[in-house]
């Protein structure tokens, strides 16, 4: 697979391509945080933790939690692009029988590593998953996804104060920070400002960077393999519907499925990010 | 008296620790409480202090689970369990291989009142359909119950005394995961028994004998999943059942006997246990307050019996 940052930007636009068939086909989801979240995880899996068919179930992976569980179509579109989910199954998402869970279930479909989707639990099992390497003394990873809408949540808080305590640095979160919630944008419902100057107060090593430039993503993941006994924040600002310039908005397009000229519309733009 | 079943598991987890490499244990800031201390003592680097922080401990036992660990974690039930929306997601949906241990549960917790006691711990769990549920009632059955939990893979939750509670079993006993347990057999009417009033329903037991009174006592130390073949053997071979627990009557066992007849064999019942919200008071002061001594339950059983002509 080419990993250069322009192989990986092409990859991204043509998952956000598959973003938007999946959810136009299931006819519900989440295509603004779907689209936010996708050159995050297009990094993160493919390059940082190397996914593949062969290592998806190696007990010394390195793992990803998706703890914003409503922008799992990334996280589909980028297990089909590591050759874990057939390309044609994405389409199967949301209907019955499918593996591809409205949001993410371990139980169901082990490769999405945890179950998510009730807000603010995801990086707690992620510290979990990194002490567990700890005491078994792997060397394996574990990377956390979390929204900003979901830093609301007091669970949260209590695995910031809680890994920094255990000095969990083989934990690597990053904030999709696209700055909406369904009820409209983030800091004007609860502000989480000035959340770098938090994290550090909390004893985290954090980083500031665009969560669309690919090449600051793949430096800001180098960066953060330090072990030096904090946990790692990644700060990365998005936009809501990135890519799509009638998605980008901090709260229209947060649930609500594209119809067909919508689909249409979408996916003719992002072609032109291809040609 | 024998000991508190949170003494018990204390004791036997500590032991399993050294032929259970993977046996992970987490508290809340309440180790000397709950008897994970004598684990963390012997163990601390399997020993896990979360804080004050139950939402974490529950996801972060949950992300050790999904890594081959097996984690026990502790606090007092009404705490953990009241973080259910992490133990829903994070262990039961996940299905997860962590054993919740929920200590002082009822009102025997005495003293401290209400905002300690876990009154419908049951009722919650019993709603996840893979969450084994074992509410042990004297030593030796809480310590068979952790070494069975041990071997387990699944959600589960233990519920254990703050209270010591009287010895039932002698060394014979065995534990059969699942299983009612008959500990007095009678033809009159049966009562349903679990965890801390077990003892107490044996007592009344004898009390309503010397009155002519036959009461056939069942033990369920596995309230999920229930034994629905005894319990209906049970209810058809009596015509007559009560239930007996120091928890609300609404969804613990009380609720999963009543469903399961229902459906399986329409029995009238009694259901003794708690009907409000606890209070402060000494554990024996608040047994006699709210029925749940010998004597209340013998009280309570007779007048089922004078009311309830089949």
């Amino acid at each position: 697979m080419d990993l250069s940052t322009s192989a990986m930007q092409r990859a991204a636009n043509e998952m956000r391509v598959d973003i938007i068939q999946m959810l136009h086909a299931a006819g519900s989801g989440h295509p603004g945080g779907s689209l936010s979240l996708i050159d995050i995880l297009t990094v993160a899996v493919l390059k940082h933790i190397g996914r593949n068919a062969d290592n998806v179930d190696a007990p010394d992976r390195h793992r990803l939690v998706l703890s914003k569980g409503h922008g799992v179509p990334a996280l589909y579109a980028v297990l089909a692009r590591a050759g874990v989910i057939p390309h044609e199954e994405l389409l199967s998402l949301r209907t019955l029988g499918s593996r591809l869970q409205g949001h993410p279930h371990n139980a169901t479909f082990p490769a999405v590593e945890a179950s998510t989707g009730s807000l603010g639990q995801g990086l707690s099992i992620a510290q979990g998953m990194a002490m567990a390497a700890k005491l078994d003394g792997l060397e394996y990873r574990v990377y956390c996804v979390l929204g900003d809408g979901e830093m609301q949540e007091g669970q949260v808080w209590e695995a910031l104060l809680s890994a920094a305590m255990y000095k969990v640095d083989n934990l690597i979160v990053i904030l999709d920070y696209n700055k909406g919630q369904i009820d409209g944008p983030t800091n004007e419902i609860i502000n989480l400002e000035p959340l770098a100057d938090k994290l550090r107060a909390f004893n985290w090593a954090v980083q500031e960077i665009d969560g669309h430039d690919i090449a600051a993503i793949d430096e800001a993941l180098t960066i953060a393999r330090k072990r030096e006994g904090q946990p790692h924040f990644i700060i990365a600002h998005t936009v809501k519907g990135k890519g799509v310039s009638f998605m980008e908005h901090p709260t229209e397009w947060h649930g609500k499925a594209p119809g067909d000229a919508e689909a249409r519309a979408a996916i003719d733009e992002l072609h032109t990010l291809l040609a | 008296m024998g000991k508190a079943t949170r003494v018990s598991f204390g004791e036997q987890l500590a032991e399993l620790g050294a032929t259970h490499p993977s046996i992970v244990v987490f508290d809340a800031d309440l180790s000397k409480s709950t008897q994970s201390q004598l684990f963390a003592a012997r163990y601390p680097e399997r020993f896990f202090e979360m804080g004050i922080q139950e939402h974490n401990m529950i996801g972060a036992a949950a992300g050790m689970a999904l890594c081959g660990k097996k984690p026990f974690i502790c606090s007092f039930s009404t705490f953990v369990v009241g973080r259910f929306e992490v133990i829903r997601m994070s262990v039961g949906y996940s299905e997860a291989n962590v054993t919740i241990v929920g200590t002082h549960c009822g009102v025997a917790i005495g003293e401290d009142g209400y905002s300690q006691m876990a009154l419908e711990d049951i009722a919650l769990m019993r709603t996840l359909p893979n969450m084994a549920i074992i509410q042990p009632a004297d030593d030796r059955e809480a310590r068979a119950a952790v070494r069975f939990l041990a071997e387990h893979h699944g959600p589960a939750f233990l519920r254990l005394t703050r209270q010591n509670v009287a010895d039932i079993h002698d060394d014979s006993y065995e534990f059969h995961f699942g299983k009612a347990d008959v500990l007095r057999d009678g033809a009159d009417a049966v009562a349903f028994c679990t965890g801390g009033v077990v003892h107490g329903t044996l007592m009344a037991a004898d009390m309503l004998a010397q009155e002519g009174v036959d009461l056939r006592v069942v033990n369920i130390h596995t309230i999920a999943p229930l034994d629905v073949e005894a319990v209906v053997k049970a209810a058809r071979e009596t015509g007559r059942v009560i239930t007996v627990e120091d928890h609300s009557i609404v969804g613990g066992l009380g609720g999963a006997i009543a469903e399961t007849l229902a459906e399986h064999h329409p029995t009238l019942m009694k259901r003794i246990g708690m009907t409000t919200y606890g209070r402060s008071g000494s554990p024996t002061g608040l047994y006699e307050h709210f029925g749940l001594d010998a004597h209340g339950i013998a009280r309570g059983i007779r007048e089922f019996m004078e009311n309830a002509q089949v």
